[in-house]
């Protein structure tokens, strides 16, 4: 080659922590600057006063910040349920789906048992129908993936679609009233299945995600499935020199992954919402992709990543009703945050060197 | 009664976005770039040629349109609005090494996020006074079919009777198949797809072409959502109106293994598929309808299955798909 490049890229050894947390939060920085010029463009407000109506649509009244921390909640759920197959290099974007399958096995049980059961084998129903439900939506990719190495990003991808459209299905089976295409609350009178109440209607995810957080922290960190989910995700030869049997991690990982997906179906369904529709899940399977590879697959670190996008995303939607603009506005700004984000890493993992002598070494 | 001579262009008229999409995505896909943010592009592409259509029937009286820049503004817009989301893929992906899925993801929240707002508030950013955004005048230049198609009968309405942009699809993707097969760019192409290494070794610029692939790839797929807007849906940008057809051409890609010409007729297909459902009599039983929207997909997976199982060296995806590829690496 005889054109010189006038940049060298190489790996960096090492960064340190604070190092790598300063770059990545002056890319936040930047890309929350470059927000307020796009939102200062199209509203022609201050920028300070932007931020004001940002912070004011998360955290502005006592409710609204409940309900930003309940979004978080789900939101780290589900990102916590992607990560062991994330760290695993098992790229499951179906979280989407075996959230809302889950949510459908809940609303099944709801729907069926209601005059059948005790309020408490109701929801004793749900909590197992909901799990092993996910636990089916993770395990058929895992089985092909495992067995014949199929695409597993695509064929979760196809799951959603699956699981939407038997969710549709159900919903207009069980609608209320009929013709209305939708469910309603159900059991609204009886709350048959509704999940009890721990003071305000929000602790009880909140709680529970946070059970979940530092378990999955432990699982991951200091177990021995942690350690062979590491280990195949680095390199599935060396796994299975060492005596691991990648096949059953591989299914073992995404029955968990899928099973966590559905435990927050549960929550959205029997929990918060108490009603199926097929949006219920929001795009939340496809943030916590996003959520999982920014926090670097570390439990504690998605708390700040999620809190981030959740942050920006109840936020933005306050900017939008408060200028009258499109409620989509969030997702550009949450696309705009997340392009800084995912460049800043190149500058994390590798080094630019100007060459000096360009010409010499080439 | 099953309608044939009906079904058929409603099936096609289906298709075509898919097509662009699946055809962009397959010349994006062959040089290992795995981009999921084609969905998003696709809203891009629509949401430009609606926004540069906007401002020409605003400026210029119905009457006294031109039809050269009629379809040319929006045309260009759109093709410039997916060539800057394949830009931002690409730089993030080939120059920053990030993650393709995530890139992929990001990209595809950002693209309909812009579609969405835009569609939802250009009215209100401009401060025009039309009530919605219905682009009538533009949108029979794009739909203007040939004018003796209407007199051929059974004939006409089934070949002829779609606007340009559905011809272009298919020229495109036949063009696109030939490059790939037959030519030696297809064939560097498809060398950086499969090793990178082994292609930058014989002197192929493997950024060039993963530049070059995504973008151009991009830019086809963003026609598809211009097609649908302006001769699909008459030129009404709804909200969400174009819904997961993105999703749905990234599954054709693998459902026509990595093939933009028979991704002609599998597009028509998904196309039919989609619409089926309005064709089958299920009496008053709505929700079997929902049951019917499931079969791309299921259909989808099933080829999946069946190619990984089956293990046949050309119908397996690119090799380093979605892989970065850093030189010092290796």
């Amino acid at each position: 080659m005889n054109k010189t490049m006038k940049f060298h890229i190489s790996k960096r050894a090492s960064l340190p922590w604070y190092k790598a947390w300063g770059i990545r939060a002056a890319a936040i920085l930047a890309a929350l600057l470059t927000c307020a010029v796009v939102t200062m463009l199209l509203t022609g407000e201050n920028p300070l006063n932007i931020f004001t109506t940002l912070f004011y649509g998360a955290f502005g009244t006592a409710r609204r910040s409940w309900v930003t921390i309940q979004e978080l909640a789900i939101l780290l759920g589900i990102s916590l349920a992607v990560t062991p197959a994330f760290k695993m290099r098992f790229w499951n974007i179906g979280a989407e789906g075996q959230v809302l399958i889950g949510g459908l096995a809940t609303t099944a049980c709801m729907i069926c048992l209601a005059d059948k059961l005790p309020n408490a084998g109701v929801i004793l129903c749900m909590i197992l129908a909901s799990i092993a439900a996910g636990a089916v939506w993770g395990f058929l990719p895992a089985f092909f993936k495992a067995r014949w190495n199929t695409n597993e990003t695509l064929f979760t991808l196809m799951m959603n679609y699956i699981a939407t459209q038997l969710a549709a299905y159900y919903i207009i089976v069980w609608e209320v009233p009929k013709g209305a295409g939708k469910i309603g609350i159900i059991n609204q009178s009886s709350e048959i299945g509704w999940l009890p109440r721990l003071g305000n209607q929000y602790l009880l995810s909140i709680l529970i995600v946070a059970l979940l957080t530092g378990v999955m922290y432990i699982y991951l960190n200091y177990s021995k499935h942690g350690y062979e989910i590491a280990v195949v995700g680095e390199s599935q030869r060396t796994a299975s020199y060492a005596g691991i049997k990648v096949e059953r991690v591989i299914i073992r990982t995404m029955v968990l992954s899928g099973a966590v997906c559905g435990l927050m179906g549960l929550l959205l369904v029997g929990g918060i919402n108490h009603t199926l529709t097929t949006t219920v899940v929001d795009g939340r399977g496809f943030t916590a992709v996003m959520v999982s590879w920014l926090a670097k697959f570390n439990p504690i670190a998605m708390i700040f990543t999620s809190l981030l996008l959740v942050f920006l995303s109840r936020g933005a939607s306050e900017i939008s009703s408060a200028f009258g603009l499109n409620h989509s506005f969030s997702d550009i700004l949450t696309g705009i945050i997340l392009f800084f984000i995912i460049g800043s890493e190149f500058f994390i993992t590798y080094k630019i060197s100007v060459r000096r002598s360009a010409g010499k070494e080439a | 009664m099953f309608d044939l001579v009906s079904f058929i262009p409603r099936a096609v008229m289906q298709g075509i976005p898919l097509l662009f999409g699946s055809t962009g995505e397959i010349l994006t896909e062959k040089s290992g770039n795995l981009n999921l943010g084609i969905p998003g592009v696709m809203y891009v592409g629509g949401i430009c040629g609606v926004i540069g259509a906007f401002f020409y029937e605003q400026a210029v009286p119905a009457a006294e349109m031109n039809a050269v820049l009629a379809i040319g503004v929006p045309l260009l817009c759109s093709l410039l609005g997916s060539l800057l989301m394949g830009l931002v893929y690409s730089v993030l992906t080939i120059s920053l090494r990030a993650n393709q899925n995530v890139t992929g993801l990001a990209l595809t929240t950002f693209g309909v996020g812009v579609g969405n707002f835009f569609g939802g508030s250009l009215i209100k950013l401009t401060g025009s006074e039309v009530p919605s955004i219905a682009l009538s005048a533009t949108s029979a230049y794009f739909s203007k079919s040939l004018p003796f198609a209407g007199g051929l009968g059974w004939f006409g309405q089934v070949f002829l009777s779609y606007g340009f942009l559905a011809y272009l699809a298919v020229l495109i993707a036949i063009a696109a198949s030939y490059v790939i097969k037959r030519t030696r760019v297809g064939l560097h192409l498809r060398a950086v797809g499969e090793s990178p290494a082994t292609a930058d070794a014989a002197g192929i610029s493997v950024t060039k072409y993963k530049y070059l692939a995504t973008c151009i790839g991009s830019m086809i797929a963003g026609l598809g959502g211009l097609y649908y807007v302006m001769d699909y849906a008459c030129g009404v940008w709804s909200n969400n109106a174009f819904g997961d057809r993105g999703w749905l051409a990234i599954a054709l890609v693998i459902f026509t293994i990595w093939r933009p010409n028979v991704s002609i007729l599998a597009s028509i297909l998904f196309g039919g598929f989609y619409i089926l459902y309005l064709y089958i009599p299920s009496g008053l039983d709505l929700s079997v309808k929902e049951l019917y929207k499931m079969i791309p997909y299921v259909v989808t997976l099933v080829v999946l299955i069946i190619v990984s199982m089956r293990k046949k060296r050309e119908d397996q995806p690119p090799a380093s798909l979605g892989l970065p590829y850093f030189r010092e690496e290796r």
